[in-house]
This record gives structure tokens, sequence and C-alpha cells, in this order.
């Protein structure tokens, strides 16, 4: 078997909050030791309220921030997070929550899709206007959309224009951060059905995200669950869903709203019974 | 008699493009101790819908309606003086980005009582125990020492929790939320619903539910209105509208749920051929 496309080690992660004069600095472990590996095609959605620590390994993964302590293997290869080569910063990209704060206003569509080629090749500059053309067409979008600029466009295409900017470079494995919890449910639906086939198209490897467990039930390979910076529950979907092992666990999926007839069923007969 | 009272409202606005119907006759009736949800994706002027009934709209927006009354009385024809003592006090609405509906110049503490004191008269002692059991009320305990904090402070969740002890600060007879939960997560969202739900039952309030989330609606509602585009769709109560739904935009949004989702893709909006709205202008 090939390696797998992302490993990660005893992940760490500190934050340092200067105390002032009379306090001492105070330090706030956002991620306290995660390890996993990703094969290639798969996606391992990350799960956890506000605050777990979940964004900050996206950072970590996505070679943003650096580590305070363990180890991030992509290919196999173990990253120097304080000296990242351009090639590996082309293995990965991101994708953020708010399609709205994630585009420059003043960038047209298609210098927003032709800039990572710019910086990051040798490619003419009607080669890197063919290969956004077809990357804008490949995330649903048309040729038209070329020379407008991002208030154009609503919040769904907004991300779909996101996705096909990281995207250009053919990058290893995408990281998507809340992808779609900023949209609404119908759109919501077509970015989370683009995904899935961008994935099959090119064998894109995924970690997703997302505090939404229906979203993740539907999108996920493994689910892994984060608690104040700690894995609570690592499994396959299959496994976490059916039976999930740790309290918080339980907590969210009690939490997450049921919207089949009998619950609400349930709620309604509760609701009159109380009102007696 | 209904607590609030709609027929035939239209909102438009003026843009430079012309005029722009966001609303297009909606009829909307809350009774007393109801919960009434109202679906719809953006755009389809749900929020608008509500924010006409607050008298929240800029001065670009038309509003008309046949009749626009709470509890009996016009709001469209009375003064603006006697409409601000009904809002906020007996209507009062609730938003959905809590971290920015506050002010965040001002400590919370200052922001209830000036509820209190523009609605009730209360001032001083009187004033800041109310707001203490105000902030009881939505769950936060240690009220006394969370009066003197800034909203910067607090999470989404509890600023949230304060926004809503503003509401209910008069006791006020409708509460509207606009998208009270879609800037959450999800145990504070249940938190927040369970909340809502409890205050309704034992203030006897009507609650307007504004959301894009079936499973916000699954959870609260007792009536749903579905509205697309201005227009009404459907209209029924929550156990007919999961059960038996009638418009085809209504079957749609249902079967966008994730956890509805059949083989290995999504069946989005566009999937479904439209029954064009009732008087839709093409």
């Amino acid at each position: 078997m090939s390696a797998p496309v992302l490993e990660v080690r005893n992940l760490k992660r500190d934050y340092t909050s200067s105390g002032g004069l009379f306090r001492a600095p105070k330090v706030v472990h956002a991620v306290k030791g995660v390890n996993f590996s990703l094969a290639q095609g798969k996606t391992l959605a990350v799960v956890g309220e506000s605050g777990c620590g979940k964004s900050t390994l996206a950072r970590m993964i996505t070679l943003i921030d650096a580590p305070t302590a363990g180890e991030i293997l992509i290919d196999g290869q173990a990253v120097d997070s304080h000296h990242v080569t351009h090639e590996m910063r082309q293995k990965v990209q991101i994708v953020f929550q708010n399609p709205y704060g994630s585009l420059n206003p003043r960038q047209k569509i298609g210098d927003v899709l032709s800039e990572p080629l710019l910086l990051n090749t040798r490619l003419s500059a009607a080669e890197r206007r063919e290969q956004a053309m077809a990357m804008l067409v490949k995330v649903g979008l048309g040729p038209e959309h070329f020379n407008r600029y991002p208030h154009m466009f609503s919040g769904g295409q907004r991300q779909r224009i996101a996705i096909a900017r990281a995207l250009m470079l053919n990058p290893r494995f995408l990281v998507l951060d809340e992808p779609v919890s900023a949209l609404d449910l119908s759109v919501q639906a077509q970015v989370l059905n683009l995904l899935k086939d961008l994935q099959e198209e090119f064998g894109l490897t995924y970690v997703f995200i997302s505090h939404d467990l229906s979203v993740v039930r539907y999108i996920a390979d493994e689910v892994m669950v984060m608690y104040f910076g700690d894995v609570v529950e690592h499994g396959s979907r299959d496994a976490v869903f059916a039976d999930p092992q740790h309290d918080y666990t339980r907590t969210l999926f009690a939490a997450t709203p049921r919207a089949d007839v009998a619950s609400i069923r349930e709620r309604l007969a509760k609701k009159a019974a109380l009102a007696q | 008699m209904p607590l609030l009272d709609i027929r035939n409202l239209t909102v438009a606005f003026d843009t430079s493009v012309g005029l722009f119907k966001a609303v297009d006759g909606i009829d909307v009736s809350v009774e007393a101790r109801e919960v009434l949800a109202i679906v719809g994706e953006s755009g389809s002027g749900k929020s608008v819908a509500m924010l006409a009934v607050m008298g929240l709209l800029p001065s670009s927006a038309t509003v008309t309606a046949d009749r626009m009354e709470f509890e009996g009385r016009d709001l469209l024809s009375m003064s603006t003086a006697d409409r601000r003592r009904i809002i906020g006090k007996d209507i009062a609405m609730i938003f959905q980005e809590p971290v920015a509906s506050l002010n965040p110049c001002f400590t919370i503490g200052f922001q209830i009582e000036e509820v209190l004191s523009e609605h009730l008269g209360l001032r001083g002692r009187a004033a800041r125990d109310r707001a203490i059991e105000l902030l009881r009320l939505v769950g936060i305990t240690d009220g006394a020492e969370r009066l003197g904090a800034f909203p910067h402070q607090m999470s989404g969740g509890q600023c949230q929790r304060v926004m809503i002890a503003m509401a209910i600060a008069c006791n006020p007879k409708l509460l509207i939320a606009d998208e009270p939960t879609t800037a959450l997560d999800v145990t504070i969202q249940k938190q927040i619903l369970d909340l809502l739900v409890r205050l309704q039952a034992e203030h006897g309030m009507g609650l307007i539910m504004i959301t894009h989330d079936m499973g916000v609606v699954a959870e609260t509602a007792d009536r749903v209105i579905v509205q697309y585009e201005g227009h009404k769709m459907e209209e029924a109560d929550v156990l007919s509208l999961f059960e038996n739904p009638q418009s085809n935009y209504t079957r749609a949004l249902l079967s966008a749920l994730p956890d509805n989702a059949v083989g290995d893709r999504l069946p989005t909006v566009s999937d479904f051929v439209f029954e064009p709205a009732p008087g839709a202008q093409s």
C-alpha cells in the first residue's frame, strides 16, 4: 500500500497570551496531541464545537501555523514547518467558511483563479487564462463569469470560486473549514454534490471541518470528534454514527435537530401533555 | 382574535433598476401562545416581512398591506410615537448575529437596563435587580458579575442569551426570532431553541421563528409558512408539512436535508420542476 497522503503524529499547539506587567503569561493548549493518517481519495471529518481546536488543527495541516510539537507528513515526507518549501505548499489548499470574506473584492474572478499559477508556475498569461477558464467550467460556473467581481456572485457561487481557486495547483489534499455552514440548505446540497464530484474526478483527499453532523454523515469516510483540544473519538463514519463511545459525541448527536415525522409527533405529544 | 394579523403584505424596494418586490402579497397570522415558523432561503423575503412589522426597514422600502393589526390595532395608520410604544415592548425581535446586534461600546447591563427604563420606567436598583433576574431566566447564573461585561468578552451563545433577555425584558406578547441560531454550534443551538420554546410556553408568548433550517422547524414549530421569492408556497401545521408536503418547493427543501440523501447525491432544488409562484412576475 502506498504512503498515506497525510499523516499527523502527536500534533500539539499552544498559544501563549502575554500576561502583562504583574500577571504570569497564560498558556492555552489549543490542540493536545492529535494522531491520524488519511489515504488518498478519502474524507476525514473533524467535528466539534467552536473553541475545540479544530480550526487550529486546520491551520497547522495547511502549514499556515507551525505546530508546537509533533510531525506532519505529506505523501510520506516530513514537513519542516519553519521552512516550508514551494513544493509542499502546492500540495495543500484550504477553503474557508465565509465565502464573503475570503475573496478580494477588488480582484476579478479570472485573476483570483490565475494568481496561484502566476506565483507558483512559469506558465504564460494565455495558458494561465485557459486553465482558469477550464476550472471555472468544472466547478459549475461559466466562462462569462471570468471578468466579474466577487460582489456580483451569490454565496454559493462564491464558495464554488473559492473551491476552484484551491484546486488550481492540483493539490494532494484540501482542507475544508466549515465550507457549507454559511450557505442555505439547497445551495449547501449543490456545493456538497460538487465536492463529491471533484473528489471522484481528481482523486482528492479532504479534511472536512464541520459542526453539522448531518453534513458529516453524508460526506465523510472517517470521523474524528474533538473536545477541548483532545480527540475523544475517531473511527469510520458508520462505527461512530452507529455506536458513539464518548459522552460528548452522544451530546452532539442529541443536539442535532431531528426532522423526521416520528420525532415531531413525539415533541407535539410532549407539548400537549405539558399544556394540560 | 389573532395576535398579529397581516393581509396581503407587499414590500417593494426602490432600486436603480426599478421597483423590486421582496414580499408580494403575503398573509401571516399568529395566535397567542402559538409558534409559527417562516421558512425560506435567503432572498425569499422572510426577514423583510417581519422587519416591516417592526418598522425597521430603510426609507427606500414601500410597505403596503390591506391589514396589519396587532391585537386589533392597526400598525400602519398609528402614529410613530404610538408604534414605538408597542415595538420593543409588546413585540420584540432577536436577530441572527448576536455579537453584531449588541452595542460593543456599552456593557450588557447598561443595554438591558436601557430597555427597562425606556419601556417600564425602571431605574437604579430596581432595573439592576430585574436585569439579573432576566439573565437568570435565560440561563446566565452569575448575572451580577456579567452585567459589567462587554459583548466581546462573551461567546456567541452567551450574547444570544443576552439578546433574548433584552427581548423578553418587558414580557412581550409576540417574539420574532430571525434565524436566532444560524451562527451558533449545534450544542448551543439546542440550548437556545430549548430556551426560546420554554420561555414561549411559560410566558404564553406568540413566537415567530424565521429560519432556513428544516431541522429547527421540526424541533420548534406548531405551524409553518414556506416562502419562496416573496410568495407563500405553502402553509400547514408542522406534522402535515413533513408528512405530506403539498408544494414541490417544500418537497425540494425537505429532500435537500443531508439526512435524506438517496444514494450518493443530494437532490437540489433545481432538480424539482417548479410550479410558478402564484402571480409571479416573469
